[in-house]
């Protein structure tokens, strides 16, 4: 690892403050990707600015809403009785990710930020777009099977890895952050990116800008909710793919429902179209398969990852089902 | 053969030696021409490279096993390469060196973590226990016991995180089925697959009800 400058910083201005007067300085907190990404070289920043003294830490339940500090670490947020209460969907998703000693560590913040699995972007000696702009894609036609099949592009075809993002897009959760310009919200569906061709751009920070806090608006996702992430062993390991489904139900009637896919595409996957599709219908297997297909309409494979398509109607239908039985 | 002239190596070697000599020479009379006293002799006694050094790394107070150490690290260490290679506290394992694998699993203010993946210049102060740490004198902790009495290793490499995992899986309360225990420590990988035993081990500290 190539030597750097460590600061901490008291405050989230002057955080931002020193961020903004260095080129290549990087916020750090959990450090669980960072740390990893920093050893294979992958990234090497001159200096980094520790952030884990800020006040940045509580769940506040709030009225109309839970505001989520980005410093909470990810087993605090999974294990609060209050959020197993009122947004159980959060807490599964994130009880679903990385080992319990990495979810000690790592925070809602990071948790957001961290970087795709994809082996070549982890690889210095093989061409990344998203690592090394221009270089060249070497998953597609390369070993793919972990790969994204939803709004991949002839750059990147890498799949955003978190599970708790996908129970955020699924809950239209809100993102607060501060930058130098001063504090704004950008909608939690808006916040990851499609790579198109500028697949090294993850999402729509701005440069310098810090993560503060998401929020989630009251629901009455509740009840009938269920996260089932399909992956190679039981438990951590990064989801081949993953449904997060909230149902809201009425003497069998969905009322509303939540879709979101994790390991589809570049980002958080919300399926709308199966969503509207759902609305008004009486719970049935059926009807539940209906939707998995209709969701996995569109999907472009790319060799290794052809069973996704397959996979991910089957996921859909499951999640669905356990949601509606519980 | 043995002659000095007809070994070319040597011979290249001496000329080699002497240029290298009297550039070397050459440049530190020129730099002593131009260079105050002071840092000559500073440069002598190889202080610009310990000024250089002290200026890379940052202080660090930290508690390890109950004893207080006030260091100074390049802030790029790890608290795994610190533990073992700085405090010789080898109990620690580095198996992967990517969080992957849970053998470098530490307790950090009563929490366990991965030491590889978090640096020790983000440490300030904490409170660190490491498998050297468990043992009331030549009293075994009662983990350390149990995974003696139900074989929960082979090699033994993972034992010491499996260990420190264990007993925080139980102190969270996640010991409560021979599943749950299984998905708690699902970060701890054990190559040579005493997942049974170790389970067992678990199980029993558990039902012992022991402080931990």
């Amino acid at each position: 690892m190539k030597n750097f400058q460590i600061i901490r910083a008291l405050s989230s201005r002057t955080a931002v403050t020193n961020i903004s007067k260095e080129k290549e300085a990087m916020f750090i907190a959990g450090g669980t990707n960072l740390v990893d990404l920093m050893k294979k070289n992958v990234v090497a920043p001159d200096k980094l600015i520790d952030i884990n003294g800020l006040d940045l830490k509580k769940i506040e339940f709030l009225k109309g809403k839970v505001s989520i500090g980005a410093l909470a670490k990810n087993s605090q947020v999974a294990e609060d009785a209050t959020i197993k209460e009122k947004h159980p969907l959060l807490s599964l998703a994130l009880a679903a990710g990385a080992s319990q000693q990495i979810r000690h560590m790592a925070t809602v913040g990071g948790n957001m930020l961290q970087k795709t699995r994809c082996s070549y972007y982890y690889n210095t000696d093989m061409p990344c777009n998203k690592r090394t702009p221009k270089s060249g894609c070497g998953a597609i036609g390369g070993s793919n099977r972990m790969h994204a099949v939803f709004g991949a592009s002839d750059s990147c075809i890498a799949v955003h890895p978190s599970d708790m993002c996908i129970a955020l897009a699924a809950l239209d959760a809100q993102v607060l952050v501060e930058g130098p310009k001063g504090k704004r919200q950008i909608k939690f569906t808006d916040f990851h990116r499609l790579p198109g061709n500028t697949p090294e751009k993850d999402n729509n920070l701005e440069a310098k800008e810090l993560i503060t806090a998401i929020e989630i608006p009251d629901h009455n996702f509740t009840k009938n909710i269920h996260y089932l992430k399909v992956r190679d062993r039981t438990s951590y390991a990064f989801a081949l793919v993953s449904v997060a489904a909230a149902l809201d139900l009425k003497n069998n009637v969905i009322k509303d429902v939540r879709l979101a896919m994790g390991g589809v595409a570049h980002k958080p996957w919300r399926l709308t179209e199966a969503e509207e599709f759902l609305k008004g219908k009486t719970v049935s297997e059926e009807i539940f398969r209906q939707a998995g297909d209709l969701a996995m309409k569109g999907a472009r494979t790319y060799g290794g990852n052809d069973f996704k398509i397959t996979l991910g109607a089957n996921t859909i239908t499951e999640a669905l089902i356990i949601a509606a039985s519980k | 053969m043995a002659s000095k002239k007809n070994n070319p190596k040597e011979v290249t070697e001496n000329d080699s030696n002497s240029r290298r000599d009297f550039i070397k020479k050459s440049g530190l009379f020129t730099a002593l021409a131009f260079t105050p006293p002071s840092l000559v002799m500073a440069s002598e006694n190889k202080w610009d490279e310990k000024i250089a050094e002290y200026l890379e790394t940052v202080p660090l107070s930290i508690e390890v096993n109950g004893k207080k150490h006030n260091l100074n690290i390049e802030p790029r260490t790890t608290l795994l390469d610190l533990l073992r290679e700085q405090l010789q506290l080898t109990g620690t394992k580095k198996g992967c060196d990517h969080g992957q694998c849970g053998a470098c699993t530490v307790h950090v203010n009563g929490t366990r973590i991965l030491s590889c993946l978090t640096l020790a210049s983000m440490q300030q102060n904490a409170q660190v226990t490491t498998i050297e740490g468990l043992s009331n004198g030549k009293k075994l902790h009662p983990m350390q016991e149990a995974f003696i009495k139900h074989d929960g290793f082979q090699c033994g490499y993972c034992t010491p995180g499996q260990i420190m995992s264990g007993i925080a899986c139980i102190k969270e309360g996640h010991a409560n089925s021979r599943e749950e225990i299984r998905e708690y420590m699902s970060g701890n990988i054990c190559r040579c697959g005493a997942y049974h035993n170790i389970v067992d081990a678990i199980t029993e500290v558990k039902e012992g009800g022991k402080e931990l």
